[in-house]
């Protein structure tokens, strides 16, 4: 009784529009409203620096003090860098096939296996799977960094070093996509995996068929994670080859050299930021959008 | 619990048979998660007893990389002291940083929402983009804060900021809050999405009276999986900076005032082959993090209850 009464005043507070602005008050909403605009500039302005040091040419970029804005923007910082990169042994169209097959194999590898391993641990319980938890969530408390000197004994041990391999399994073996999968799947309804069990299916079938579907915010969202991360790698000590490098070290190798080079650098940094903001802008809509309609509730 | 109990004392046999397709689906991921993650771990913490170059092979030293780690080297005393100093300044900073904005994102309509989301998320996606500071920063006129300043008649001559002792900690602390709304701010702003709507307005009307309140006794608890996580996140990033020094302030710093504990261990594992004292650089910075973490895990934890 109690409840309905609760529910009807919910209704009427809905039918007279207070809903949205309920507990929200001017004072707040304007300080708030400053230091969304104050972290918003500071958040931009880098990357505002960059773009229109990109388009600058060699005589603005000398003007005192620094100019936010191009008065005479051009490509030219572009072909300079063109040239640059033409004068190299190696094609730019084989650094970028080596970034796609890195950024590919890793991304899929990390949504693919990480989910499926996650489902598991999220809904059931069975001897070792609350030891697996717990492992995962301790991994999750270094970085791949620490260990990047035993990494590398064992990958010259598994002979991948020099190999795409040796930056794509670390990748693939982190725990946070994994952990990220599982959180949203202790959400799913227990309900919805047990009608599909008495419908005959296996955990696989489950996994497939039910959750991952039902998981589509959740993998879009380690899919742009994953990529990000892949697509800055430069390999480092793990690929020593030229013509195996990924494009993030070509074009970090460019990004030095004193103020006369700020042009070109801008140029390549615009080149690196583009894409994976791209990725983000197209795959965000998504995700929003998914994550509206998507809710997993009980 | 009483469920588990019981199945562990079932035979092997009755358990796979039960279990099969679980384990088959961890196992692709397992074996990569054991060699790649795992293994590293052990492997560090046996070679941090030894001596070892790459080229011989290791010999059992004892504690001696640790006691000189912590008796003999002074540079590491530092490291230590500036990776804390640095970590308990953005740890913090940047998880409150990265809660209040995936909060007030959240509030916004649609399209203001996906543009602020991004302006914040982007610099943490930019790869190595934040070089840029470097030249904002930078030593000559022409630095963009150099020369501001300049005509602002604020300064007479051109300060060295990424060569002067005082000002490297300061900075690198910037340009990583500048860098810190990634994955954490990401993971918030889907946290708050899937809170319930209904409890905000079932809270309105059981007389949650402004935003702070139904922060403090909806949100924090509804998103607590998500808030565990984010600081794990912070915290970790927060230790670990090395490269964003390297980057910036170069290798050795002036006066070490921008050396961490990864760029000492840098020094020792990729420029003089010090394998062993490498590691057991590893193993602490290692421990130090699991010891942080499970810490604050406790604290955060107690969060709505």
């Amino acid at each position: 009784m109690k409840t309905s009464r609760k529910e009807g005043k919910i209704i009427k507070a809905i039918k007279t529009r207070k809903i949205k602005r309920q507990n929200r008050s001017l004072g707040g909403d304007i300080f708030l409203t400053v230091l969304l605009a104050g972290f918003g500039i500071f958040s931009l302005f880098p990357l505002w620096y960059i773009v229109v040091s990109a388009f600058k040419p060699f005589s603005e970029i000398f003007i005192f003090p620094p100019r936010l804005t191009v008065d005479n923007p051009t490509l030219n910082n572009f072909f300079d860098l063109k040239n640059i990169i033409e004068g190299f042994d190696v094609p730019l169209t084989r650094y970028i096939f080596n970034t796609l097959l890195i950024t590919g194999l890793g991304t899929g590898g990390t949504v693919l296996l990480g989910s499926m391993a996650a489902f598991p641990l999220a809904k059931y319980v069975f001897p070792g799977s609350k030891v697996m938890n717990q492992v995962i969530v301790y991994a999750l408390m270094f970085s791949s960094t620490v260990t990047a000197i035993p990494n590398y004994l064992i990958m010259s041990r598994l002979g991948l070093i020099n190999t795409y391999w040796a930056v794509i399994l670390p990748a693939v073996g982190g725990t946070l996509g994994l952990f990220l999968m599982r959180n949203f799947m202790v959400q799913i309804p227990d309900a919805l995996l047990e009608s599909a069990k008495i419908d005959g299916a296996n955990e696989f079938q489950i996994y497939f068929k039910i959750v991952m579907p039902l998981c589509k915010p959740a993998w879009i969202t380690l899919i742009i994670l994953s990529f990000q991360q892949m697509w800055g790698t430069t390999g480092g000590v793990f690929i020593y080859s030229e013509e195996l490098k990924p494009l993030s070290y070509v074009l970090s190798q460019l990004v030095s050299g004193g103020i006369s080079r700020t042009g070109v650098a801008s140029a390549v940094s615009l080149i690196i930021v583009i894409v994976p903001v791209t990725v983000f802008v197209i795959s965000q809509s998504n995700v929003i959008e998914t994550m509206a309609t998507t809710g997993i509730k009980e | 619990m009483k469920q588990s109990e019981k199945i562990s004392r079932e035979p092997f046999s009755v358990v796979w048979k039960k279990n099969k397709y679980k384990y088959l689906m961890i196992l692709p991921f397992g074996i990569i998660f054991v060699l790649f993650t795992v293994l590293p771990v052990l492997i560090a913490i046996a070679l941090s007893f030894t001596d070892f170059d790459m080229v011989s092979a290791p010999s059992f030293i004892g504690l001696s990389n640790y006691i000189s780690l912590f008796v003999e080297d002074d540079i590491f005393l530092i490291a230590v002291k500036n990776t804390l100093f640095f970590a308990i300044v953005t740890g913090p900073v940047s998880y409150i940083m990265c809660f209040i904005f995936a909060w007030l994102v959240n509030e916004l309509p649609r399209i203001p929402r996906a543009i602020m989301t991004l302006v914040f998320y982007a610099p943490s996606i930019s790869g190595n983009a934040y070089l840029i500071w470097k030249i904002l920063f930078s030593s000559d006129t022409y630095g963009w804060a150099n020369a501001w300043l300049l005509k602002l008649g604020i300064t007479t001559d051109a300060v060295q900021w990424l060569a002067t002792a005082g000002y490297i900690m300061p900075i690198l602390v910037v340009v990583q809050l500048w860098l810190s709304l990634g994955v954490s701010f990401l993971t918030f702003i889907a946290g708050l999405q899937t809170v319930d709507r209904a409890l905000y307005e079932a809270a309105a009307v059981e007389g949650i009276r402004n935003r702070w309140q139904e922060l403090w006794f909806i949100t924090f608890p509804s998103m607590k999986p998500q808030l565990l996580f984010g600081a794990v996140m912070q915290i970790t990033s927060s230790l670990s900076v090395s490269q964003l020094s390297i980057d910036l302030v170069g290798f050795p710093s002036v006066d070490y005032a921008g050396h961490t504990i990864l760029t000492h261990l840098h020094d020792y594992g990729n420029i003089r082959y010090q394998m062993g004292y490498a590691c057991t650089i590893a193993v602490i910075l290692f421990l130090m993090m699991m010891l942080i973490n499970i810490i604050i895990q406790k604290l955060l934890r107690k969060i709505g209850e």
